[in-house]
Protein backbone atom coordinates (compact mmCIF):
# COMPACT_ATOMS: atom_id res chain seq x y z
CA UNK A 1 0.00 0.00 0.00
CA UNK A 2 1.22 3.47 -0.85
CA UNK A 3 0.21 5.89 1.86
CA UNK A 4 0.31 9.58 1.08
CA UNK A 5 -0.29 11.84 4.06
CA UNK A 6 -0.70 15.60 3.95
CA UNK A 7 1.58 16.14 0.98
CA UNK A 8 1.96 19.70 -0.22
CA UNK A 9 4.33 20.87 -2.91
CA UNK A 10 5.31 24.18 -4.43
CA UNK A 11 7.38 24.97 -7.49
CA UNK A 12 8.74 28.51 -7.72
CA UNK A 13 6.13 29.76 -5.28
CA UNK A 14 3.20 28.25 -7.16
CA UNK A 15 1.26 25.64 -5.26
CA UNK A 16 1.20 22.36 -7.19
CA UNK A 17 -0.16 20.02 -4.53
CA UNK A 18 -2.15 21.10 -1.54
CA UNK A 19 -2.50 18.81 1.47
CA UNK A 20 -3.10 15.61 -0.47
CA UNK A 21 -3.80 12.48 1.58
CA UNK A 22 -4.72 9.19 0.02
CA UNK A 23 -4.00 5.48 0.07
CA UNK A 24 -3.28 3.47 -3.03
CA UNK A 25 -4.03 -0.19 -2.34
CA UNK A 26 -1.72 -3.05 -3.15
CA UNK A 27 -2.52 -5.00 -6.33
CA UNK A 28 -4.44 -3.91 -9.40
CA UNK A 29 -4.42 -0.79 -11.50
CA UNK A 30 -4.97 2.65 -10.05
CA UNK A 31 -5.52 5.45 -12.55
CA UNK A 32 -4.73 9.08 -11.79
CA UNK A 33 -6.89 11.47 -13.77
CA UNK A 34 -7.43 15.19 -13.80
CA UNK A 35 -6.99 18.24 -16.02
CA UNK A 36 -3.56 19.54 -17.08
CA UNK A 37 -1.70 20.99 -14.16
CA UNK A 38 -3.70 19.08 -11.55
CA UNK A 39 -0.47 17.75 -10.02
CA UNK A 40 -0.58 14.16 -11.26
CA UNK A 41 2.99 13.98 -12.51
CA UNK A 42 4.31 15.83 -9.48
CA UNK A 43 2.58 13.34 -7.20
CA UNK A 44 4.18 10.42 -9.04
CA UNK A 45 7.60 12.08 -8.87
CA UNK A 46 7.21 12.57 -5.14
CA UNK A 47 6.18 8.96 -4.56
CA UNK A 48 9.19 7.81 -6.56
CA UNK A 49 11.53 10.22 -4.62
CA UNK A 50 12.61 11.89 -7.89
CA UNK A 51 11.57 15.18 -6.34
CA UNK A 52 12.33 15.71 -2.64
CA UNK A 53 9.25 16.02 -0.43
CA UNK A 54 8.59 19.52 0.87
CA UNK A 55 5.79 18.68 3.26
CA UNK A 56 3.96 15.56 4.36
CA UNK A 57 4.95 11.94 4.25
CA UNK A 58 4.81 9.10 1.73
CA UNK A 59 5.36 5.46 2.60
CA UNK A 60 5.46 2.43 0.32
CA UNK A 61 4.52 -0.71 2.25
CA UNK A 62 5.58 1.11 5.39
CA UNK A 63 8.93 2.31 4.01
CA UNK A 64 9.30 6.08 4.11
CA UNK A 65 10.46 7.23 0.67
CA UNK A 66 12.72 9.96 2.04
CA UNK A 67 14.59 7.79 4.54
CA UNK A 68 14.66 4.37 2.87
CA UNK A 69 17.95 3.72 1.03
CA UNK A 70 17.36 4.57 -2.59
CA UNK A 71 18.63 1.25 -3.95
CA UNK A 72 16.34 -0.72 -1.64
CA UNK A 73 13.42 1.39 -2.83
CA UNK A 74 14.39 0.71 -6.45
CA UNK A 75 13.71 -2.99 -5.86
CA UNK A 76 10.25 -2.19 -4.58
CA UNK A 77 9.06 0.62 -6.80
CA UNK A 78 9.80 1.73 -10.36
CA UNK A 79 8.77 4.76 -12.37
CA UNK A 80 8.35 5.74 -15.98
CA UNK A 81 8.38 9.47 -16.51
CA UNK A 82 6.53 11.46 -19.07
CA UNK A 83 9.43 12.63 -21.17
CA UNK A 84 12.11 10.09 -21.75
CA UNK A 85 15.28 10.65 -23.67
CA UNK A 86 18.75 9.26 -23.40
CA UNK A 87 21.90 11.02 -24.51
CA UNK A 88 24.01 7.90 -24.76
CA UNK A 89 23.67 5.63 -27.75
CA UNK A 90 21.88 2.53 -26.51
CA UNK A 91 20.17 -0.45 -28.05
CA UNK A 92 16.70 -1.45 -26.94
CA UNK A 93 18.05 -4.58 -25.24
CA UNK A 94 20.67 -2.51 -23.38
CA UNK A 95 18.08 -0.02 -22.17
CA UNK A 96 15.76 -2.75 -20.95
CA UNK A 97 18.79 -4.41 -19.34
CA UNK A 98 19.31 -1.30 -17.21
CA UNK A 99 15.98 -2.07 -15.58
CA UNK A 100 17.76 -4.94 -13.82
CA UNK A 101 20.47 -2.68 -12.39
CA UNK A 102 18.87 -2.40 -8.93
CA UNK A 103 19.08 -6.18 -8.62
CA UNK A 104 22.51 -6.99 -10.01
CA UNK A 105 24.44 -3.69 -9.70
CA UNK A 106 26.28 -4.37 -12.92
CA UNK A 107 26.76 -8.13 -12.72
CA UNK A 108 23.73 -9.72 -14.36
CA UNK A 109 22.76 -13.30 -13.69
CA UNK A 110 20.81 -15.71 -15.84
CA UNK A 111 17.74 -14.64 -13.89
CA UNK A 112 18.30 -11.02 -14.93
CA UNK A 113 18.55 -12.01 -18.57
CA UNK A 114 15.30 -13.97 -18.23
CA UNK A 115 13.54 -10.89 -16.85
CA UNK A 116 14.83 -8.77 -19.73
CA UNK A 117 13.63 -11.35 -22.24
CA UNK A 118 10.23 -11.42 -20.58
CA UNK A 119 9.89 -7.63 -20.62
CA UNK A 120 10.94 -7.46 -24.28
CA UNK A 121 8.39 -10.14 -25.07
CA UNK A 122 5.66 -8.41 -23.12
CA UNK A 123 6.10 -5.16 -25.03
CA UNK A 124 6.51 -6.92 -28.38
CA UNK A 125 10.05 -5.62 -28.78
CA UNK A 126 11.88 -8.78 -29.78
CA UNK A 127 12.26 -7.81 -33.44
CA UNK A 128 13.68 -4.42 -32.36
CA UNK A 129 15.94 -5.51 -29.53
CA UNK A 130 19.20 -4.86 -31.41
CA UNK A 131 18.15 -1.46 -32.74
CA UNK A 132 19.48 1.81 -31.34
CA UNK A 133 16.96 4.03 -29.56
CA UNK A 134 17.51 6.93 -31.93
CA UNK A 135 16.50 4.69 -34.82
CA UNK A 136 13.03 4.03 -33.40
CA UNK A 137 9.71 5.80 -33.76
CA UNK A 138 8.25 7.63 -30.78
CA UNK A 139 5.84 4.81 -29.98
CA UNK A 140 8.51 2.12 -30.24
CA UNK A 141 10.80 4.08 -27.94
CA UNK A 142 7.96 4.52 -25.47
CA UNK A 143 7.47 0.75 -25.40
CA UNK A 144 11.18 0.27 -24.82
CA UNK A 145 11.07 2.55 -21.77
CA UNK A 146 8.01 0.78 -20.41
CA UNK A 147 9.81 -2.54 -20.91
CA UNK A 148 12.76 -1.23 -18.92
CA UNK A 149 10.49 -0.34 -16.02
CA UNK A 150 8.78 -3.73 -16.21
CA UNK A 151 12.15 -5.51 -16.22
CA UNK A 152 12.83 -3.82 -12.89
CA UNK A 153 10.17 -6.25 -11.59
CA UNK A 154 8.97 -4.20 -8.64
CA UNK A 155 5.78 -4.62 -6.63
CA UNK A 156 4.80 -1.06 -7.44
CA UNK A 157 5.08 0.39 -10.93
CA UNK A 158 4.34 4.06 -11.52
CA UNK A 159 3.70 4.98 -15.14
CA UNK A 160 3.28 8.59 -16.21
CA UNK A 161 1.30 8.46 -19.44
CA UNK A 162 2.52 5.07 -20.65
CA UNK A 163 0.24 5.32 -23.67
CA UNK A 164 2.03 8.40 -25.04
CA UNK A 165 2.73 8.08 -28.76
CA UNK A 166 1.22 4.61 -28.97
CA UNK A 167 -1.10 3.60 -31.78
CA UNK A 168 -4.47 2.04 -30.95
CA UNK A 169 -3.24 -1.50 -31.19
CA UNK A 170 -0.29 -1.02 -28.90
CA UNK A 171 -2.22 1.14 -26.47
CA UNK A 172 -4.86 -1.52 -25.99
CA UNK A 173 -2.24 -4.26 -25.86
CA UNK A 174 -0.28 -2.45 -23.20
CA UNK A 175 -3.32 -1.97 -20.97
CA UNK A 176 -4.32 -5.61 -21.39
CA UNK A 177 -0.84 -6.78 -20.47
CA UNK A 178 -0.63 -4.52 -17.44
CA UNK A 179 -4.01 -5.83 -16.30
CA UNK A 180 -2.80 -9.38 -16.83
CA UNK A 181 0.42 -8.72 -14.90
CA UNK A 182 -1.58 -7.22 -12.06
CA UNK A 183 -3.86 -10.24 -11.96
CA UNK A 184 -1.18 -12.95 -12.26
CA UNK A 185 1.64 -11.57 -10.16
CA UNK A 186 -0.26 -9.25 -7.86
CA UNK A 187 1.66 -6.18 -8.98
CA UNK A 188 0.32 -2.68 -8.41
CA UNK A 189 0.30 -0.21 -11.27
CA UNK A 190 -0.32 3.48 -10.74
CA UNK A 191 -0.82 5.14 -14.09
CA UNK A 192 -1.55 8.62 -15.32
CA UNK A 193 -3.80 8.31 -18.35
CA UNK A 194 -5.12 11.01 -20.57
CA UNK A 195 -7.84 9.01 -22.24
CA UNK A 196 -10.43 8.61 -19.53
CA UNK A 197 -11.89 5.56 -21.27
CA UNK A 198 -8.72 3.55 -20.73
CA UNK A 199 -9.04 4.34 -17.04
CA UNK A 200 -12.71 3.41 -17.08
CA UNK A 201 -12.09 0.09 -18.81
CA UNK A 202 -8.95 -1.15 -17.08
CA UNK A 203 -8.52 0.55 -13.72
CA UNK A 204 -9.69 -0.94 -10.45
CA UNK A 205 -9.56 2.41 -8.76
CA UNK A 206 -9.64 5.92 -10.16
CA UNK A 207 -8.18 8.89 -8.31
CA UNK A 208 -9.23 12.30 -9.58
CA UNK A 209 -7.03 15.30 -8.83
CA UNK A 210 -7.96 18.88 -9.45
CA UNK A 211 -6.02 22.07 -8.70
CA UNK A 212 -3.53 20.19 -6.55
CA UNK A 213 -6.16 18.63 -4.33
CA UNK A 214 -7.70 15.18 -4.14
CA UNK A 215 -11.04 15.64 -5.82
CA UNK A 216 -12.55 12.17 -5.57
CA UNK A 217 -11.63 8.53 -5.46
CA UNK A 218 -13.64 5.49 -6.41
CA UNK A 219 -14.47 2.73 -8.87
CA UNK A 220 -14.76 3.62 -12.57
CA UNK A 221 -18.55 3.77 -12.19
CA UNK A 222 -18.27 6.22 -9.30
CA UNK A 223 -15.92 8.57 -11.12
CA UNK A 224 -16.68 8.25 -14.81
CA UNK A 225 -20.16 9.75 -14.88
CA UNK A 226 -21.48 13.02 -16.18
CA UNK A 227 -21.69 15.07 -12.95
CA UNK A 228 -18.34 13.95 -11.58
CA UNK A 229 -16.46 14.50 -14.86
CA UNK A 230 -18.10 17.90 -15.24
CA UNK A 231 -16.82 18.82 -11.85
CA UNK A 232 -13.27 17.53 -12.41
CA UNK A 233 -12.69 18.69 -15.99
CA UNK A 234 -15.19 21.56 -16.13
CA UNK A 235 -16.55 20.03 -19.27
CA UNK A 236 -19.92 18.52 -20.00
CA UNK A 237 -19.32 14.95 -21.15
CA UNK A 238 -21.95 12.38 -22.04
CA UNK A 239 -21.28 8.94 -20.57
CA UNK A 240 -22.66 5.74 -22.08
CA UNK A 241 -22.18 2.16 -21.00
CA UNK A 242 -20.26 -0.04 -23.42
CA UNK A 243 -19.47 -3.66 -22.63
CA UNK A 244 -20.18 -3.12 -18.97
CA UNK A 245 -17.77 -0.15 -18.69
CA UNK A 246 -18.68 3.50 -18.53
CA UNK A 247 -17.61 5.14 -21.75
CA UNK A 248 -17.15 8.90 -22.00
CA UNK A 249 -17.91 10.57 -25.32
CA UNK A 250 -15.58 13.43 -24.58
CA UNK A 251 -14.75 14.33 -28.18
CA UNK A 252 -18.14 15.88 -28.91
CA UNK A 253 -20.44 18.19 -27.00
CA UNK A 254 -23.44 16.25 -25.69
CA UNK A 255 -27.11 17.03 -26.07
CA UNK A 256 -27.98 19.45 -23.30
CA UNK A 257 -29.22 17.62 -20.21
CA UNK A 258 -32.89 18.32 -19.52
CA UNK A 259 -33.22 19.01 -15.82
CA UNK A 260 -36.39 17.45 -14.46
CA UNK B 1 25.80 -17.73 -12.43
CA UNK B 2 27.05 -14.19 -12.32
CA UNK B 3 28.91 -13.20 -15.43
CA UNK B 4 30.82 -10.08 -14.55
CA UNK B 5 32.38 -9.57 -17.94
CA UNK B 6 29.11 -9.67 -19.83
CA UNK B 7 28.00 -6.42 -18.12
CA UNK B 8 24.32 -6.53 -18.88
CA UNK B 9 24.56 -7.15 -22.55
CA UNK B 10 22.19 -9.91 -23.54
CA UNK B 11 24.15 -10.41 -26.73
CA UNK B 12 27.65 -11.77 -26.29
CA UNK B 13 28.15 -11.18 -29.99
CA UNK B 14 27.93 -7.46 -29.46
CA UNK B 15 30.66 -7.70 -26.87
CA UNK B 16 32.89 -9.75 -29.07
CA UNK B 17 32.58 -7.02 -31.68
CA UNK B 18 34.23 -4.63 -29.23
CA UNK B 19 37.34 -6.73 -28.67
CA UNK B 20 38.77 -6.43 -32.16
CA UNK B 21 38.86 -2.63 -32.39
CA UNK B 22 40.30 -2.43 -28.88
CA UNK B 23 43.12 -4.84 -29.73
CA UNK B 24 43.80 -2.86 -32.89
CA UNK B 25 43.92 0.42 -30.98
CA UNK B 26 46.24 -1.10 -28.38
CA UNK B 27 48.58 -2.24 -31.17
CA UNK B 28 48.58 1.24 -32.71
CA UNK B 29 49.29 2.75 -29.31
CA UNK B 30 52.26 0.41 -28.84
CA UNK B 31 53.56 1.39 -32.27
CA UNK B 32 53.17 5.09 -31.43
CA UNK B 33 55.08 4.60 -28.18
CA UNK B 34 57.80 2.67 -30.02
CA UNK B 35 58.14 5.40 -32.60
CA UNK B 36 58.28 8.09 -29.97
CA UNK B 37 61.07 6.33 -28.09
CA UNK B 38 63.21 5.29 -31.04
CA UNK B 39 62.75 7.72 -33.92
CA UNK B 40 65.83 9.71 -34.80
CA UNK B 41 68.00 8.62 -31.91
CA UNK B 42 71.62 9.26 -32.89
CA UNK B 43 73.97 6.28 -32.58
CA UNK B 44 75.62 6.07 -29.19
CA UNK B 45 73.06 8.30 -27.49
CA UNK B 46 70.53 5.58 -26.75
CA UNK B 47 70.81 5.60 -23.01
CA UNK B 48 70.46 9.35 -22.72
CA UNK B 49 67.68 9.58 -25.30
CA UNK B 50 65.64 6.79 -23.79
CA UNK B 51 65.76 8.10 -20.24
CA UNK B 52 65.03 11.61 -21.48
CA UNK B 53 62.16 10.54 -23.66
CA UNK B 54 60.68 8.11 -21.13
CA UNK B 55 59.84 10.99 -18.79
CA UNK B 56 58.14 12.91 -21.57
CA UNK B 57 56.35 9.78 -22.71
CA UNK B 58 54.97 9.15 -19.23
CA UNK B 59 53.74 12.74 -19.14
CA UNK B 60 52.02 12.48 -22.51
CA UNK B 61 50.34 9.18 -21.63
CA UNK B 62 49.16 10.67 -18.37
CA UNK B 63 47.74 13.70 -20.20
CA UNK B 64 46.06 11.48 -22.77
CA UNK B 65 44.37 9.42 -20.07
CA UNK B 66 43.43 12.48 -17.99
CA UNK B 67 41.81 14.32 -20.88
CA UNK B 68 39.94 11.30 -22.26
CA UNK B 69 38.67 10.30 -18.82
CA UNK B 70 37.62 13.75 -17.70
CA UNK B 71 35.78 14.35 -20.97
CA UNK B 72 33.94 11.05 -20.80
CA UNK B 73 33.00 11.52 -17.15
CA UNK B 74 31.73 14.97 -18.02
CA UNK B 75 29.57 13.58 -20.81
CA UNK B 76 28.09 10.92 -18.53
CA UNK B 77 27.41 13.39 -15.74
CA UNK B 78 25.92 16.16 -17.85
CA UNK B 79 24.07 14.00 -20.34
CA UNK B 80 25.40 15.81 -23.33
CA UNK B 81 28.05 14.94 -25.84
CA UNK B 82 29.18 18.35 -27.05
CA UNK B 83 30.45 20.16 -24.02
CA UNK B 84 33.73 19.10 -22.48
CA UNK B 85 35.48 20.35 -19.34
CA UNK B 86 37.92 22.38 -21.41
CA UNK B 87 35.25 23.94 -23.61
CA UNK B 88 33.55 24.96 -20.37
CA UNK B 89 36.77 26.61 -19.25
CA UNK B 90 37.84 24.15 -16.60
CA UNK B 91 41.47 24.50 -17.63
CA UNK B 92 41.09 28.28 -17.63
CA UNK B 93 39.80 27.96 -14.08
CA UNK B 94 42.99 26.14 -13.16
CA UNK B 95 45.10 28.86 -14.78
CA UNK B 96 43.07 31.48 -12.95
CA UNK B 97 43.86 29.81 -9.64
CA UNK B 98 47.56 29.87 -10.53
CA UNK B 99 47.56 33.49 -11.68
CA UNK B 100 45.65 34.61 -8.61
CA UNK B 101 48.20 32.86 -6.45
CA UNK B 102 51.08 34.76 -8.05
CA UNK B 103 49.05 37.96 -7.89
CA UNK B 104 48.23 37.48 -4.23
CA UNK B 105 51.56 36.24 -2.95
CA UNK B 106 54.08 37.57 -5.42
CA UNK B 107 56.19 35.45 -7.74
CA UNK B 108 59.07 35.02 -5.32
CA UNK B 109 56.91 33.67 -2.53
CA UNK B 110 55.17 31.36 -5.01
CA UNK B 111 58.48 29.99 -6.21
CA UNK B 112 59.57 29.36 -2.63
CA UNK B 113 56.78 26.88 -1.99
CA UNK B 114 57.63 23.28 -2.68
CA UNK B 115 56.11 22.67 -6.15
CA UNK B 116 54.60 19.36 -5.02
CA UNK B 117 52.85 20.97 -2.04
CA UNK B 118 51.72 23.87 -4.19
CA UNK B 119 50.39 21.59 -6.89
CA UNK B 120 48.51 19.37 -4.43
CA UNK B 121 46.91 22.45 -2.89
CA UNK B 122 45.94 23.75 -6.32
CA UNK B 123 44.39 20.41 -7.23
CA UNK B 124 42.34 20.43 -4.02
CA UNK B 125 41.12 24.00 -4.62
CA UNK B 126 40.29 23.05 -8.18
CA UNK B 127 38.31 19.97 -7.09
CA UNK B 128 36.35 22.09 -4.65
CA UNK B 129 35.64 24.78 -7.22
CA UNK B 130 34.61 22.41 -9.95
CA UNK B 131 32.28 20.30 -7.82
CA UNK B 132 30.61 23.39 -6.39
CA UNK B 133 30.25 25.14 -9.73
CA UNK B 134 29.04 22.21 -11.71
CA UNK B 135 26.75 20.72 -9.12
CA UNK B 136 25.08 24.08 -9.04
CA UNK B 137 24.89 24.27 -12.82
CA UNK B 138 23.87 20.73 -13.58
CA UNK B 139 21.51 19.80 -10.81
CA UNK B 140 19.24 22.69 -11.69
CA UNK B 141 15.81 21.63 -12.83
CA UNK B 142 15.90 22.57 -16.45
CA UNK B 143 18.70 21.18 -18.53
CA UNK B 144 18.12 22.51 -21.98
CA UNK B 145 21.13 21.55 -24.05
CA UNK B 146 21.42 24.75 -26.02
CA UNK B 147 21.28 26.81 -22.87
CA UNK B 148 23.98 24.60 -21.43
CA UNK B 149 26.28 25.07 -24.42
CA UNK B 150 25.79 28.80 -24.21
CA UNK B 151 26.40 28.95 -20.46
CA UNK B 152 29.43 26.72 -20.88
CA UNK B 153 31.06 28.87 -23.48
CA UNK B 154 30.34 32.01 -21.49
CA UNK B 155 31.93 30.44 -18.42
CA UNK B 156 34.96 29.42 -20.46
CA UNK B 157 35.37 32.95 -21.76
CA UNK B 158 34.84 34.39 -18.28
CA UNK B 159 37.57 32.28 -16.71
CA UNK B 160 39.99 32.96 -19.55
CA UNK B 161 39.33 36.71 -19.40
CA UNK B 162 39.65 36.83 -15.61
CA UNK B 163 42.89 34.95 -15.78
CA UNK B 164 44.15 37.33 -18.50
CA UNK B 165 42.99 40.32 -16.52
CA UNK B 166 44.87 39.26 -13.41
CA UNK B 167 47.96 38.48 -15.41
CA UNK B 168 47.87 41.99 -16.83
CA UNK B 169 47.81 43.47 -13.35
CA UNK B 170 50.84 41.64 -12.08
CA UNK B 171 54.40 42.75 -12.55
CA UNK B 172 55.75 41.73 -16.00
CA UNK B 173 58.64 39.97 -14.29
CA UNK B 174 56.29 37.99 -12.17
CA UNK B 175 54.13 37.21 -15.18
CA UNK B 176 56.97 35.12 -16.59
CA UNK B 177 56.32 32.64 -13.79
CA UNK B 178 52.77 31.92 -14.95
CA UNK B 179 53.27 32.52 -18.64
CA UNK B 180 54.70 29.08 -19.24
CA UNK B 181 51.51 27.49 -17.97
CA UNK B 182 49.24 29.37 -20.34
CA UNK B 183 49.97 27.68 -23.63
CA UNK B 184 49.80 24.04 -24.60
CA UNK B 185 53.19 22.59 -25.27
CA UNK B 186 53.50 18.88 -25.69
CA UNK B 187 57.21 19.00 -26.37
CA UNK B 188 58.01 20.47 -22.97
CA UNK B 189 56.13 18.36 -20.44
CA UNK B 190 56.47 19.70 -16.93
CA UNK B 191 58.66 16.91 -15.52
CA UNK B 192 58.85 18.38 -11.99
CA UNK B 193 55.24 17.52 -11.40
CA UNK B 194 55.33 14.13 -13.09
CA UNK B 195 55.55 11.94 -9.99
CA UNK B 196 52.89 13.72 -8.02
CA UNK B 197 50.68 13.73 -11.13
CA UNK B 198 51.13 10.00 -11.58
CA UNK B 199 50.24 9.53 -7.91
CA UNK B 200 47.13 11.68 -8.07
CA UNK B 201 45.92 10.13 -11.31
CA UNK B 202 46.48 6.64 -9.92
CA UNK B 203 44.03 7.53 -7.15
CA UNK B 204 41.23 7.77 -9.71
CA UNK B 205 41.79 4.28 -11.14
CA UNK B 206 40.22 2.20 -8.34
CA UNK B 207 37.32 4.67 -8.14
CA UNK B 208 36.73 4.50 -11.88
CA UNK B 209 36.83 0.71 -11.85
CA UNK B 210 34.58 0.40 -8.83
CA UNK B 211 32.03 2.88 -10.19
CA UNK B 212 32.10 1.99 -13.87
CA UNK B 213 28.58 0.52 -13.87
CA UNK B 214 27.29 3.47 -11.88
CA UNK B 215 28.57 5.86 -14.56
CA UNK B 216 26.60 3.87 -17.14
CA UNK B 217 23.45 4.42 -15.10
CA UNK B 218 24.36 8.07 -14.48
CA UNK B 219 24.45 8.66 -18.24
CA UNK B 220 20.75 7.76 -18.41
CA UNK B 221 19.95 11.07 -16.73
CA UNK B 222 19.04 12.13 -13.23
CA UNK B 223 15.46 10.86 -13.01
CA UNK B 224 16.08 7.48 -14.61
CA UNK B 225 19.23 7.02 -12.53
CA UNK B 226 17.40 7.75 -9.28
CA UNK B 227 14.55 5.49 -10.37
CA UNK B 228 17.11 2.72 -10.74
CA UNK B 229 18.33 3.34 -7.21
CA UNK B 230 21.57 5.19 -8.00
CA UNK B 231 22.85 7.44 -5.21
CA UNK B 232 22.83 10.30 -7.63
CA UNK B 233 24.47 13.10 -5.67
CA UNK B 234 27.27 10.87 -4.45
CA UNK B 235 28.07 9.66 -7.95
CA UNK B 236 27.94 13.22 -9.29
CA UNK B 237 30.34 14.36 -6.55
CA UNK B 238 32.72 11.54 -7.42
CA UNK B 239 32.53 12.37 -11.12
CA UNK B 240 33.13 16.09 -10.72
CA UNK B 241 35.84 15.58 -8.12
CA UNK B 242 37.72 13.35 -10.52
CA UNK B 243 37.14 15.76 -13.41
CA UNK B 244 38.67 18.58 -11.34
CA UNK B 245 41.67 16.44 -10.46
CA UNK B 246 42.30 15.17 -13.98
CA UNK B 247 41.94 18.58 -15.60
CA UNK B 248 44.42 20.02 -13.08
CA UNK B 249 46.88 17.27 -13.88
CA UNK B 250 46.70 17.68 -17.64
CA UNK B 251 46.75 21.48 -17.52
CA UNK B 252 49.69 21.51 -15.13
CA UNK B 253 51.68 19.12 -17.30
CA UNK B 254 51.10 20.55 -20.79
CA UNK B 255 48.78 23.56 -20.50
CA UNK B 256 45.24 23.99 -21.85
CA UNK B 257 44.07 22.03 -24.90
CA UNK B 258 40.55 23.02 -25.82
CA UNK B 259 39.19 20.45 -28.25
CA UNK B 260 41.41 17.43 -27.79
CA UNK B 261 39.04 15.65 -25.40
CA UNK B 262 36.07 16.12 -27.69
CA UNK B 263 37.99 14.71 -30.63
CA UNK B 264 39.22 11.50 -28.99
CA UNK B 265 36.02 10.74 -27.11
CA UNK B 266 33.89 11.13 -30.23
CA UNK B 267 36.20 8.87 -32.18
CA UNK B 268 35.72 6.30 -29.42
CA UNK B 269 31.93 6.70 -29.59
CA UNK B 270 32.15 6.05 -33.33
CA UNK B 271 34.44 3.05 -33.06
CA UNK B 272 32.42 1.37 -30.29
CA UNK B 273 28.82 2.49 -30.82
CA UNK B 274 26.59 1.74 -27.87
CA UNK B 275 29.44 0.46 -25.71
CA UNK B 276 29.55 0.85 -21.94
CA UNK B 277 31.61 3.32 -19.98
CA UNK B 278 34.58 1.05 -19.31
CA UNK B 279 35.32 -0.22 -22.84
CA UNK B 280 34.67 3.25 -24.27
CA UNK B 281 37.10 4.72 -21.77
CA UNK B 282 39.72 2.19 -22.80
CA UNK B 283 39.16 3.10 -26.45
CA UNK B 284 39.24 6.87 -25.92
CA UNK B 285 42.38 6.67 -23.78
CA UNK B 286 44.13 4.56 -26.42
CA UNK B 287 43.04 6.95 -29.17
CA UNK B 288 44.33 9.86 -27.09
CA UNK B 289 47.68 8.10 -26.62
CA UNK B 290 47.94 7.32 -30.33
CA UNK B 291 47.16 10.91 -31.30
CA UNK B 292 49.36 12.57 -28.72
CA UNK B 293 52.37 10.26 -28.59
CA UNK B 294 52.29 9.33 -32.28
CA UNK B 295 51.67 12.92 -33.34
CA UNK B 296 54.43 14.22 -31.13
CA UNK B 297 56.86 11.59 -32.44
CA UNK B 298 56.19 12.64 -36.00
CA UNK B 299 56.35 16.35 -35.23
CA UNK B 300 59.51 16.22 -33.21
CA UNK B 301 61.53 13.71 -35.11
CA UNK B 302 60.22 13.58 -38.64
CA UNK B 303 59.02 17.07 -39.45
CA UNK B 304 61.35 18.79 -37.05
CA UNK B 305 58.58 21.21 -36.13
CA UNK B 306 58.35 22.12 -32.51
CA UNK B 307 55.26 22.79 -30.47
CA UNK B 308 52.63 23.04 -33.18
CA UNK B 309 50.94 19.71 -32.55
CA UNK B 310 48.51 21.39 -30.17
CA UNK B 311 47.41 23.70 -32.96
CA UNK B 312 46.73 20.82 -35.33
CA UNK B 313 44.88 18.82 -32.68
CA UNK B 314 42.80 21.80 -31.64
CA UNK B 315 41.99 22.56 -35.26
CA UNK B 316 40.78 18.99 -35.83
CA UNK B 317 38.87 19.06 -32.56
CA UNK B 318 37.37 22.43 -33.41
CA UNK B 319 36.10 21.07 -36.71
CA UNK B 320 34.58 18.12 -34.84
CA UNK B 321 32.87 20.55 -32.46
CA UNK B 322 31.40 22.57 -35.33
CA UNK B 323 30.31 19.41 -37.11
CA UNK B 324 28.52 18.17 -33.98
CA UNK B 325 26.83 21.51 -33.45
CA UNK B 326 25.67 21.75 -37.05
CA UNK B 327 24.52 18.15 -37.20
CA UNK B 328 22.20 18.87 -34.28
CA UNK B 329 23.45 16.70 -31.52
CA UNK B 330 21.63 13.68 -30.31
CA UNK B 331 20.32 14.39 -26.89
Amino acid sequence: MIKISHVSHQIAGASILNDVSLMIPRGGITALIGPNGAGKSTLLSLIARLTPLQGGQITVDGADVTTTPTDALARRLSILRQDNSVAARLTVADLVGFGRYPHHKGRPTAEDHAHVEKALEMMGLHPLSGRFLDELSGGQRQRAFVAMVLAQDTDYVLLDEPLNNLDMKHARQMMERLKEAARVSGKSFVIVVHDINFAAAYADLIVALKDGRLHSLGTPEEIVNRPCLRDVFELDIAVETVGGHPFALHQIAPEPLVES
Amino acid sequence: MPSDSAAFLPFPAQRRMQVKPLVLLALLAVIAVGLFLTLGVPAGAWEFALSFRAGKLAGLILVAFAIATSTQLFHAATRNQILTPSIMGFDALYLMIQTSLVFGMGAMATLDIDPVVKFTAEVLVMMGFSTALFLWLFTARSRDLHLLVLVGIIFGTLFRSLSNFISRMIDPNEFVVVQGAMFARFNAVNIDLLWISIGLTALTLPVLWHMRHQFDVLALGRETAIGLGLRYRRVMFAAFGMIGLLVSVSTALVGPVTFFGLLVVHLAYRILPGARFAPTLLASSLIAIITLVGGQAIYEHVLGLQGTLSVVIDALGGITFLYLLLKGVRR
